[in-house]
C-alpha cells in the first residue's frame, strides 16, 4: 500500500459548470479553478484551517525546545518566552561538561543503534530468505513460532536479561553488565520476529524464476542470496534497518539495565534522562540543546526514507 | 512498492554478471567459522576454569552447531541461513523468557543472591572475632598477580604460608626472615614496605585468608600488616548437622526457605537462593500490600492502552479524512509536518513534555493556560491525563499515516454510488468508509494496543510512575503500568531493594495477559492464514 497520492476519479459535483471571473482565479490555486470562493471555503478552505491548526499542534513542542536551546537564561521559566534571544551558550555548556560526556553518549548511541540495525537487517534477511525460498521440515511451525515470540518484547524479560548478563560477565567480562557489545547481542535477540515476517512477505514477491536462472548459470546459494536477492529487496531492507535504528535509538529500559552506572557508557536516552531527572529546572536549556542535537539523525533519516516507512507501517510495524 | 518486474530482471542480470571466484567465498567461510569456533572454545575454557558449567556447555554447543551446519557445503541450507538469528533469539528472548519463569518461582533477590555454600561462608565472615588464646603470628603483606597476599609464619609448625581472600593459606618455600622473625623476601612475591601498607591500609585490613578450604575453620587477618591473628565466627557452623549455634547457645537450622532460622522464626542474613514454589504468586494475590497496587496498576495499564489507541485513532483518522480531498493543495507539505511527532525520537518527546507540564514553570500552565496552577504530574488524575495527552501527540501521526493509506485504497465508485443514492457524508462515513477502513486497520490497532500496554519509555520518562501510592510500602505509583512496576520491584532503577523473584512473578503474569490479548488479536486477523 502506498501513501503517494493516487489519481482519483473526479466526483459528480466537480463536473457542474461554474462561471468564473479572473479575480477568483487569482484567489484560488490553479487546481481549484472551477470553485467559487464560497465553494472553495466550503470544500477546501476549512480543511486548510484544520490542517494549519494541526500543524501548529504538531510542531509547537519542537519549536519550543529549539527556542529553549538558544536561550541562555538556563531555566524553565526563561524558556517560556519563545525566540527572544539567540545564543549558543547552551550548546557550549552541553559539549564541555566532563561529568556528562555528551559527545561520548552520542557516539555510543550511533555505534549501538547502527551496529544493531545493520546486523538486524542481515540476520532478518537471511531468515526471511530461508523461509521464502527453501522448503524444510518445521518451516511452517518456525514461521508461526516467530509470530508468537514477537508478541513478547524483550523489555518484559529485562530482569532475566540482567541476571543472565551478570552471570555471563563473571566469566567473560566483556560480555557482562556495562558492555555495549553485550547490549548489541541482547538487541539481536529481537532481530527475528516482526522483521523476518515483514521481509518474508516482501521476499515472496520476488519471482523464483530469477533464482532458478541464476542456479542454471551455476551460481551458489550464497551468491544468489547476497548478489541477487538482497539487491532486489533493498526497499524492505531500508525499512527494517531504519525501524531497528530508531527503535534502538529510543530504547531506554534494557539499555539502562545493561550499560550500568558508568557515565561514559551511557546512551543519549539514559544520559539526557539523568540531565532532567536530577536538576530539572536549572539545567533545562542545556538539556534542550542536547535534545535538538540528538533528534537530528533520527529526524533526517525519517524524513529522507518517509516513503518507505509508510509502506512498512501498513504491514504492521510499530515504532 | 514501485519496483517492476522488468527492472528487477535487469538488476538480476547485472548482479549475475558480477560473479567472482567461489574459492574466495570458501576461504571467507572457513576463516569466519574458525574465528567463531575459536572464540566459543576460548569462552568455554574460561567458563570451565571458573566452574560455570552451564555457560561452558552453551559455548561448546554453539561451536559444535556452527561447525556441523557450516562445514559441509550445500547441505543443511535452511540451517545456514537461520542459525545466526536463532542463536540470539534462543539466548536473549526465549532463554530469557524461560529464565524469567524459573526466577518467578524462587526467592532470588537481596539477601537471597547466591548458593547455600556462599551464604554459609559470608555468615561466618560477617560474625568474626579473634579466637581467644591463639598465638600472634609474624606476618607480611605481599603482591603477586595484581592481588594482595598475606604471608604468615606459623612458628609452632615452623612453616611459612601464603594466601589471599579467595585462596586458602598454603605452605610456601624459600622465604627469607628478618630479625623479628617475619618474612622479608619470598621468591615470586613482592613484599610490601611499611609506607605502601599504610597507604593501602583498607585493602590490607580487608584481607581474610581462610586457614583451610572449609570456612568454618577460621581466617588469618591482620591490622598492622606485620602481625596476623586467627579469627573465627562467633556463631559456630556445624557442617555435620548443618546448623549454626550462636554464643548464647541458640541453634539456627535450615528452614527450607533459603535461611538459617530458629524455631520461632528468627533468621540470620544472608540467606540463599531457593525455589519457593508459588509463594510469590500467593503474595501477589493475598498480601494486601502487594495486591492493592497490583490491581490498580493492572486497571490503569488497560485503561492507558485502550484510551491511547482510541484517542490517537480518532485524531489520526479525522486528520486523514480532512486532508484526503483531491482538491486540497499542499497535501505533501502538510503530511510531512504532521508526522513530525512520529519522526522525533520518542524518549526526547517524553522528557520535553515533562518540562512543558511542570506545575510552577512549565509552558502549559504559565503561557497556554495563563498562569494556571494545574498539578500535572503531581496529582493522580492530572498526571494520568498528562500521559494520555502526551501519547496522543506521539501516536496520532502513525494512525494518520495508516488511515490515509487505507482511505486511498477504498474504491471511488462505491462512494459515488452512495452519493447518487443520496447518503449524507456522515452516513457514508459510518456505514461505508469506516467498515471498509477497519479491515486493514484492525490488526494495526491491536498491535498498537500491545505496544502501549508495554510503553515503558513514555511512562517512566514522563512521570516515573509517580505520584506514589500511599496505601502500600512498595515503590509503585498511580501512573505506573505493569512493566514499569516490574522494573521498580526488581530494584533495577536503584531506588529499592532487589526482589527478582517477585518481579519475575509479575513478568509471568504479564506474559499471560499479553498472550491472551495476542490470541484474541490473532483470531481477528488473517496473519495466520498467510503462513503457508
Amino acid at each position: 500500500m502506498s501513501i503517494e497520492q493516487t489519481p482519483t476519479a473526479v466526483s459528480v459535483a466537480d463536473k457542474t459548470p461554474v462561471t468564473e471571473s479572473k479575480k477568483r482565479q487569482k484567489m484560488v490555486s490553479s487546481e481549484n479553478r472551477r470553485l467559487s470562493p464560497g465553494q472553495w471555503i466550503a470544500r477546501v478552505g476549512w480543511r486548510h484551517l484544520i490542517a494549519i491548526i494541526a500543524v501548529i499542534y504538531a510542531a509547537f513542542p519542537l519549536v519550543y525546545v529549539l527556542s529553549a536551546s538558544l536561550n541562555p537564561k538556563g531555566n524553565l521559566t526563561g524558556s517560556n518566552k519563545l525566540f527572544t534571544t539567540f545564543s549558543l551558550a547552551n550548546y557550549e555548556a552541553l559539549l564541555t561538561n566532563p561529568l556528562r560526556p555528551y559527545g561520548r553518549w552520542y557516539l555510543n548511541t550511533l555505534f549501538i543503534a547502527g551496529t544493531t540495525a545493520i546486523l538486524t537487517v542481515l540476520l532478518g534477511a537471511m531468515a526471511a530468505y530461508a523461509f521464502s525460498r527453501l522448503r524444510f521440515a518445521g518451516r511452517r511451525a518456525g514461521l508461526m513460532s516467530l509470530l508468537l515470540i514477537q508478541m513478547f518484547p524483550q523489555l518484559l524479560m529485562v530482569v532475566a536479561i540482567f541476571l543472565l548478563l551478570s552471570a555471563l560477565g563473571d566469566v567473560v567480562p566483556s560480555l557482562g553488565i556495562g558492555s555495549a557489545i553485550a547490549l548489541i547481542l541482547v538487541y539481536l535477540g529481537g532481530a527475528l520476529g516482526t522483521n523476518t515476517y515483514l521481509m518474508y512477505g516482501f521476499f515472496n514477491t520476488v519471482p523464483m524464476a530469477l533464482d532458478e536462472a541464476a542456479k542454471v548459470d551455476g551460481a551458489s546459494h550464497a551468491r544468489i542470496f547476497f548478489t541477487i536477492i538482497l539487491r532486489l529487496v533493498a526497499p524492505i531492507l531500508a525499512v527494517v534497518g531504519l525501524l531497528s535504528f530508531v527503535g534502538t535509538f529510543n530504547e531506554y529500559v534494557v539499555a539502562s539495565v545493561v550499560l550500568g552506572n558508568d557515565p561514559k557508557q551511557n546512551t543519549l536516552a539514559i544520559g539526557l534522562f539523568q540531565y532532567v531527572s536530577t536538576e530539572f529546572n536549572s539545567f533545562w536549556q542545556v538539556f534542550a540543546a542536547g535534545a535538538v542535537l540528538a533528534s537530528l539523525p533520527v529526524l533526517v533519516l525519517f524524513l529522507w526514507l518517509q516513503k518507505y516507512i509508510v509502506s512498512g507501517l501498513t504491514v504492521g510495524a510499530v515504532k | 512498492m514501485s519496483t517492476t518486474l522488468t527492472e528487477r530482471e535487469k538488476r538480476g542480470t547485472r548482479a549475475r554478471e558480477t560473479y567472482s571466484s567461489s574459492l574466495t567465498a570458501w576461504i571467507i567461510k572457513i576463516l569466519g567459522l574458525g574465528a567463531v569456533d575459536a572464540m566459543a572454545v576460548l569462552g568455554a575454557l574460561t567458563a570451565a576454569s571458573k566452574g560455570a558449567w552451564l555457560i561452558m556447555a552453551g559455548f561448546l554447543l554453539i561451536a559444535l552447531a556452527a561447525t556441523l551446519i557450516y562445514l559441509p557445503p550445500n547441505r543443511l541450507l535452511p540451517g545456514k541461513y537461520l542459525f545466526p538469528g536463532l542463536v540470539f533469539l534462543l539466548i536473549f528472548t526465549v532463554g530469557a523468557m524461560i529464565y524469567t519463569v524459573w526466577v518467578g518461582f524462587t526467592n532470588y533477590g537481596d539477601g537471597h543472591n547466591g548458593s547455600k555454600k556462599d551464604a554459609i561462608a559470608s555468615i561466618i565472615k560477617q560474625n568474626q572475632a579473634r579466637v581467644p588464646n591463639t598465638p600472634t603470628h609474624p606476618a607480611a603483606v605481599a603482591e603477586k598477580d595484581g592481588k594482595l597476599w598475606l604471608v604468615v609464619v606459623d612458628e609452632k609448625a615452623q612453616e611459612v604460608k601464603a594466601g589471599t581472600t579467595d585462596t586458602p593459606a598454603a605452605k610456601v618455600e624459600g622465604a627469607e626472615m628478618n630479625s623479628l622473625g617475619a618474612v622479608k623476601a619470598l621468591p615470586g612475591y613482592r613484599i610490601l614496605q611499611f609506607a605502601e601498607i599504610s597507604k593501602r591500609s583498607q585493602d590490607v585490613s580487608a584481607l581474610q585468608v581462610p586457614l583451610t578450604d572449609k570456612p568454618e575453620d577460621g581466617y588469618y587477618r591482620t591490622t598492622t600488616g606485620s602481625q596476623a591473628f586467627v579469627y573465627n565466627s562467633t556463631i559456630k557452623y556445624d557442617s555435620a548437622k548443618d546448623t549454626f549455634t550462636d554464643p548464647q547457645g541458640v541453634v539456627y537450622t535450615d528452614n527450607g526457605k533459603g535461611n538459617f532460622a530458629t524455631a520461632d522464626g528468627k533468621t540470620i542474613d544472608p540467606g540463599w537462593r531457593v525455589s519457593v514454589g508459588v509463594d510469590n504468586f500467593t503474595s501477589i494475590f493475598t498480601n494486601k500490600d502487594i495486591r492493592s497496587p497490583f490491581i490498580a496498576v493492572t486497571l490503569w495499564t488497560f485503561a492507558f492502552a485502550i484510551l491511547s489507541v482510541f484517542s490517537t485513532f480518532v485524531l489520526g483518522l479525522f486528520l486523514a479524512l480532512v486532508l484526503n480531498d483531491p482538491k486540497m493543495t499542499g497535501q505533501k507539505v502538510y503530511r510531512t509536518l504532521l508526522i513530525l511527532p512520529y519522526a522525533f525520537p520518542a524518549f526526547l518527546s517524553a522528557l520535553i513534555f515533562a518540562g512543558l507540564f511542570n506545575q510552577e514553570f512549565g509552558f502549559i500552565n504559565e503561557v497556554l493556560l495563563r498562569g494556571a496552577d494545574i498539578p500535572w504530574l503531581n496529582d493522580p488524575f492530572w498526571s494520568k491525563l498528562a500521559l494520555l495527552l502526551t501519547n496522543l501527540w506521539l501516536g496520532y501521526p502513525y494512525m494518520f499515516l495508516v488511515a490515509t493509506g487505507a482511505l486511498q485504497s477504498i474504491p471511488e465508485d462505491i462512494l459515488e454510488a452512495a452519493k447518487v443514492d443520496g447518503a449524507s457524508p456522515w452516513k457514508t462515513f459510518m456505514s461505508i468508509k469506516l467498515p471498509l477502513l477497519m479491515v486493514p486497520l484492525a490488526p494495526l490497532l491491536i498491535s498498537s494496543f500491545a505496544f502501549n500496554f508495554n510503553n515503558f519509555t513514555l511512562v517512566f520518562l514522563l512521570t516515573r510512575g509517580w505520584p506514589q501510592f500511599t496505601d502500600t510500602s512498595l515503590n509503585v505509583g498511580h501512573t505506573d503500568i505493569l512493566i514499569s512496576m516490574v522494573y521498580k520491584l526488581a530494584g533495577l532503577d536503584g531506588s529499592a531493594r532487589h526482589d527478582y523473584g517477585l518481579a519475575s512473578a509479575f513478568s509471568i503474569l504479564i506474559f499471560i495477559l499479553v498472550g491472551v490479548v495476542s490470541y484474541l488479536g490473532f483470531r481477528q486477523t488473517k496473519s495466520l492464514e498467510d503462513v503457508n
